[in-house]
């Protein structure tokens, strides 16, 4: 269920929330839109669900248009908004019944399909209770359910995992994962490490404009700069430190060598190597050439948080 | 096209009645509202010795002033606050489904609330004869005037996700309703016919005399097209 979007413009009033943005959704991808707080994300996703118009552009979800087959269009999508908002006055059966019911399933199918949700969500033991006397879990679970209920073939879920313990997290990504082989998924998030978990792509949002595209491992990659390698070494009381740097620099691709620490015959090194390149294995010969002990040795790449970081603050 | 589907509706419909009865809030309006009709039919039938319904009828329009904005003050404004309006308007279901199933809802506790009452009329046919046409067509009326306040109070519901401010601007629109035809005398005499036709208890009191003038349905229902029609707009006012 592939979703197009083009040309998206949202202002409220003389604000810009979503600026010009074009992109495509593949069938069965989890993309993540991630983005520092008011960047547009979740206008965005309102737009998708048609919660409201864009101002300017199109979009379609499996070659529908959300303005003129808006009703079709809801059939197909799931959505949890932000903040989850739910009826609290109703127990959780009740309320699974409420949208399987305006999604139009079948009388005899809804209380199956209900089972298959509180199964699936892990609500059984809450199935009875009001959803205003549930910890936000329980909470997040249930709108997760609601979202799922009538199996559409996208899912979009505002911050699905914000507010829940690191436990809960990890549960709530793995059902994503899981719901991500068939359907088609978008979530946004600030929290970088759950785009890293769950996302096959991520699309970074900065003051309603894209500003990156790509697969998280991509983003990383691209948006490296030199890498840097720490090495510890034992050489030894005999072999002088000043020895030591001219035959690390001559290994290929190393552009730099800086002495961080020295004592007693135990250097640290920091080597600065050409981006993309990895010069381990070829510390690790000459270590062993030189009959110098590795004591210690890592890499320190760009994370996706220097990248979010570049990439939104200018 | 289909304008609306019935189903949608009934599920909408179904949920709001729910949600009234599990709270407190359709007992409480409905024992505060059969207290006081109660309290006045007896006091009149008891001390005053005056078997009517008469006095039912004048009096539910007045305590509808405040029992509808009561029941129609959070249909609207409770999901805006807590956000289930996005929930619910991005369901496949057309805005104008949203206001007539809530409609509907608030439009059967009114009836719920108002049947009681007529064992009062049951009550005075043992003890003498009762005129039934007017007390039949008198109930039709107070029928159709609740859903012409409950449309209003769905409006004033819409504009705001504060339930207070949404009660107070259906009771001061409805009020000025009712109020119409009991200022006809500062007003000028050109005026005072439109002034007159538009007033609630104008029409309310023509119906109640045991008489369904077309002109009279015309109107409340008139009324109640448009406030829905209002509240239905008012609720697309996010996608403006």
């Amino acid at each position: 269920m592939a979703i197009a979007v083009r040309n998206l413009t949202k202002k409220y009033g003389s604000q810009t929330a979503v600026d010009n943005i074009s992109f495509d959704v593949r069938t069965s991808e989890i993309l993540g839109f991630l983005g520092p707080n008011g960047a547009g994300k979740t206008t965005t996703m309102k737009i998708l669900t048609c919660y409201m118009p864009p101002n300017a552009g199109t979009v379609e979800v499996d070659g529908l248009d959300i303005a003129d087959r808006s009703l079709d269009v809801r059939r197909k999508i799931g959505y949890l908004p932000e903040m989850n908002p739910l009826y609290t006055d109703m127990n959780v059966l009740e309320y699974l019944d409420y949208p399987s019911r305006l999604h139009g399933l079948k009388e005899a199918d809804i209380p199956g399909r209900i089972k298959e949700m509180v199964d699936v969500c892990g609500l059984g033991d809450v199935r009875h209770k009001d959803i205003g006397e549930l910890s936000k879990g329980y909470r997040q679970r249930v709108g997760l359910a609601q979202a799922m209920i009538h199996d559409p073939d996208v899912l979009i879920m505002d911050e699905p995992t914000s507010g829940l313990d690191p436990n809960q997290i990890v549960e709530i990504r793995n059902l994503i994962k899981r719901l991500g082989r068939q359907k088609t998924v978008i979530l946004s998030t600030h929290i970088l490490s759950e785009v890293q978990a769950t996302c096959d792509r991520v699309l970074i949002i900065n003051e309603g404009k894209i500003v990156a595209d790509g697969s998280p491992q991509a983003l990383q990659r691209e948006f490296t700069g030199a890498e840097s390698l720490t090495l510890q070494l034992k050489t030894g009381a005999t072999d002088p430190v000043e020895q030591i740097v001219p035959k690390l620099k001559i290994i290929a691709y190393v552009n730099a060598v800086t002495l961080k620490d020295h004592q007693e015959g135990i250097s640290t090194f920091e080597i600065q190597v050409d981006k993309g390149q990895d010069i381990r294995e070829a510390a690790f010969r000459l270590a062993v050439s030189e009959n110098w002990v590795i004591l210690e040795m890592h890499r320190a790449t760009t994370s996706l948080e220097e990248v979010f970081h570049k990439l939104t603050t200018a | 096209m289909t304008i609306m589907s019935t189903r949608n509706v009934h599920t909408i419909f179904r949920r709001e009645l729910r949600s009234y009865f599990n709270s407190p809030v359709a007992y409480v309006v409905i024992i505060v509202f059969l207290s006081i009709i109660g309290w006045f039919f007896s006091s009149n039938l008891f001390l005053m010795n005056v078997a009517s319904m008469r006095i039912v009828f004048e009096l539910v329009p007045i305590v509808f002033l405040f029992f509808v904005p009561a029941v129609t003050m959070r249909l609207l404004a409770e999901e805006k606050k807590s956000g289930t309006i996005e929930l619910l308007t991005t369901k496949p279901v057309r805005d104008v489904e949203i206001i007539v199933g809530k409609f509907l809802a608030a439009w059967v506790l009114l009836a719920a609330a108002l049947a009681p009452t007529f064992l009062y009329a049951v009550a005075l046919a043992f003890l003498g004869p009762l005129d039934v046409g007017p007390v039949f067509t008198g109930y039709i009326g107070l029928l159709l005037m609740g859903a012409v306040y409950i449309g209003i109070g769905l409006f004033a519901s819409s504009l705001t996700e504060n339930q207070i401010i949404a009660f107070i601007v259906s009771f001061l629109i409805i009020l000025g309703l009712f109020l119409l035809d009991k200022v006809l005398m500062y007003v000028p005499d050109a005026l005072a016919s439109t002034m007159e036709f538009l007033a609630v208890d104008y029409h309310l009191s023509n119906i109640a005399r045991g008489v369904i003038d077309s002109r009279n349905v015309i109107y409340f229902l008139s009324l109640l097209g448009f406030s829905l029609m209002a509240a239905t707009v008012s609720l697309e006012r996010r996608k403006w």
